[in-house]
């Protein structure tokens, strides 16, 4: 950490190097001794991310703490910095991994300081007592995720950002190589779920941990991690780089997505289309037609979208939410054969709006269809 | 705080030395206590009724305050004590077994003996609501149980009692209400050796505890060997429960409102405050309970259940609410 120059630098030089901190092997869990999941097998390196995602209850968690050892293992084996975990002591663990869990914390008449100082468990003498040196490093871990303002507030006072925050501190402070953290951006705001996972890619970056960590936000998933494996059917289904895993109908598919659909390149879940013949007809591009969309999904009136390019930004969310989409190559006129095809979708609309401002060079054929929707009598209601 | 609870310890002593059917003066009792002098009743009032009584009172309060420190630590819920889970009750009961057995056969029992039989009997209603805990996690339905368990122990022991007419027996009467009458100095020797010998081993719990009051995963993940701690924490409260109630009987709601008032006084949870902090306020609080047990309808005497319940419940009801307000 900051003022401990030495160790900083040489967890820094040591994340570049592709040393394996944590690795699970044929690892198989579950309560009650019964197996939900295995054959396990994942490794994360110094300075990587490794996210779990993967439908509620497929054992994200159950991966998570039989990793912490807070549930029994029930097969294969953990190594912590190539040391098998079972010849380690319980400080010796404490030392190289700590967590950060979902478990509700009781804190009673405790301050934030106070929850963050319980990291230095393994390193105090029998009787628990802070050494000057234990409180320096309780301080730098509250600097560290920007929390010492709140450092002298009592835990259950302050907000459930600043807490994340601060159990994030409590895991630091206990100086580990390897950071588990189960679903930490559950019930924050999109403000404070964005700064604990920046967070989050900081320390890994700087400090050279290893983290693994589970998350239901899979926009945010894509964004952090350099690793995702996806927890399905009793095992790992799929592991790889964000790129591999968003790719086509597979994040649907591992979510048993029915009503709905969940957009792979921008990470967006949308809900499902209004099923039935178009009534509507949406002449947009460019996301000037996203929130028309949205507002007819909404008012659950069925529409047809066009004529978009193929990589047009709102070509997704017009495929996951209109009845019809008439779409061209990108950079080319559409054929001949589709504008007929719209214009007789147009024809049997009851209303066409148009969310474009204004055609250019590239755009005609759009503007002759708005002129043929005026033309039919169509465009009252326009936009 | 620590020196405040020391001057109302003092205050506390000297009021009850003072107190009952022969009043002496301020200046007797200095003279009595340092220099062994001044009236033979006085002196035999004072050293062998009074002292050992507060002795007692200061010891076994202090201890029943720690113990219920110890369950609380253990449920992670601060309505936990030994009293209200039913486990002074099963101590009870068997210690009157045993009593009824002894005397039965003619044969002296031994306070170790008296310990001894308490601590099965905690650790038989303590294994009992273990195994409820084990179905539920709910706490208040788990102080239901407690409390049944403890009018089953309760009820069964007036049964014996009633029943068994040995004359010695009629004393079971009173134990099985709670008193610190009739203490001797053999009775505080052997409660200040168990006691003090528990209480060197809980210390040496400060430093997990510290960790688990936080909670199960925390406390695992800080490196603390949960169920050997959740093994100790069972066997200290049980026995100095047992030690308490092998000595006074049964006495109700010290072990959940001491805590909750040093943690509010203290203004932290931190064990390393709370040990030392339960055992003297703890000792206050009985002493002075057993002051006013004795004197207010002097020479008849209340059970010191009666007065306890009657001041520290309003202190547990104040908590609950509070914590209500929290959750």
């Amino acid at each position: 950490m900051k003022t401990d120059g030495t160790k900083q630098e040489e967890q820094q030089n040591r994340a570049g190097t592709d040393e394996t901190l944590l690795k699970l092997e044929r690892l198989a869990a579950g309560y009650g001794g019964v197996p939900l999941l295995e054959d396990i097998c994942l490794h994360v390196k110094r300075g990587e991310i490794l996210t779990l995602i993967g439908p509620n209850g497929a054992g994200k968690s159950t991966i998570l703490k039989s990793i912490t050892g807070q549930l029994r293992r029930l097969g294969g084996s953990v190594y912590l910095i190539g040391q098998d975990i079972d010849t380690m002591t319980r400080k010796q663990i404490a030392e190289t991994l700590s967590a950060v869990m979902t478990q509700h914390a009781r804190t009673e008449y405790m301050t934030c300081r106070e929850v963050v100082s319980m990291g230095r468990y393994p390193y105090t003498g029998s009787l628990g007592i802070l050494s000057e040196k234990d409180w320096r490093k309780v301080d730098e871990a509250l600097l560290r995720v920007r929390a010492d303002e709140v450092a002298d507030k009592d835990f259950m006072a302050v907000s459930d950002g600043q807490k994340q925050r601060v159990m994030l501190a409590r895991a630091l402070c206990q100086e580990p190589e390897v950071l588990i953290l189960d679903e930490p951006t559950s019930y924050l705001d999109i403000r404070y779920k964005l700064e604990l996972l920046s967070a989050i890619r900081e320390l890994a970056a700087e400090e050279g941990l290893a983290v693994v960590l589970s998350l239901h936000e899979l926009d945010l998933a894509k964004k952090v991690s350099d690793t995702i494996a996806c927890v399905k059917n009793g095992g790992i289904e799929r592991i790889g780089t964000p790129e591999e895993i968003f790719r086509g109908d597979y994040i649907s598919g591992l979510y048993d997505v029915e009503k709905g659909s969940f957009e792979p390149l921008l990470g967006l879940p949308e809900l499902a289309r209004v099923e039935g013949e178009a009534r509507v007809f949406v002449i947009g591009g460019g996301g000037t037609a996203v929130d028309t969309y949205y507002r007819l999904q909404r008012q659950r009136v069925p529409f047809a979208a066009g004529i978009l390019s193929a990589n047009d930004l709102e070509y997704p969310i017009a495929g996951a939410l209109a009845a019809e989409v008439f779409v061209t190559h990108p950079y080319e006129p559409p054929e001949e054969e589709l504008l007929q095809q719209a214009m007789q979708r147009i024809k049997r609309c009851e209303s066409v709006l148009c969310t474009l401002p204004e055609f250019g060079q590239y755009n005609i054929f759009n503007r002759k269809l708005l002129e043929y929707a005026i033309s039919e009598g169509k465009t009252e209601a326009l936009r | 705080m620590f020196g405040a609870v020391f001057v109302l310890l003092l205050v506390l002593v000297f009021w009850n030395i003072n107190t009952g059917s022969v009043a002496l003066s301020p200046q007797e009792i200095v003279e009595l206590l340092l220099f062994r002098r001044g009236d033979d009743t006085a002196l035999r009032i004072v050293w062998d009724i009074r002292l050992p009584r507060i002795l007692a009172a200061m010891i076994l309060g202090g201890a029943l305050s720690v113990s219920g420190f110890l369950l609380q630590s253990f449920f992670g819920n601060p309505i936990a004590g030994p009293y209200i889970l039913g486990i002074s009750s099963g101590a009870k009961l068997v210690v009157a077994l045993t009593m009824i057995f002894f005397l039965g056969r003619g044969l002296v029992i031994g306070s170790v003996v008296m310990i001894g039989a308490a601590f099965v009997g905690s650790l038989l209603a303590m294994g009992f609501v273990l195994l409820l805990s084990l179905r539920t996690q709910k706490m208040s339905l788990l102080i239901v149980c407690g409390v049944m368990i403890g009018y089953i122990c309760s009820a069964i022991t007036d049964f014996v009692v009633t029943f068994a007419n040995d004359a010695n027996i009629v004393n079971l009467h009173n134990w099985s209400m709670g008193s610190f009458s009739g203490m001797t100095w053999s009775n505080v020797a052997v409660m200040s050796i168990v006691v003090s010998l528990t209480l060197v081993v809980t210390i040496w719990l400060a430093k997990p505890l510290g960790a688990y009051r936080m909670g199960e995963a925390y406390a695992h993940n800080a490196g603390v060997n949960v169920k050997a701690l959740r093994v100790m924490l069972i066997l200290l409260s049980s026995l100095l429960s047992a030690c308490v109630t092998a000595f006074a009987g049964p006495i109700s709601f010290v072990g959940i409102a001491v805590p909750h008032m040093v943690k509010v006084l203290a203004g932290s949870s931190r064990p390393q405050i709370l040990l030392p902090g339960c055992l003297f306020l703890g000792a206050a609080v009985t002493l002075f309970c057993d002051g006013i047990a004795r004197c207010v309808f002097a020479p008849t005497e209340l059970s010191i259940s009666s007065v306890t319940a009657l001041l520290l419940v309003p202190v547990v009801l104040a908590m609950m609410l509070r914590a209500h307000r929290h959750v």
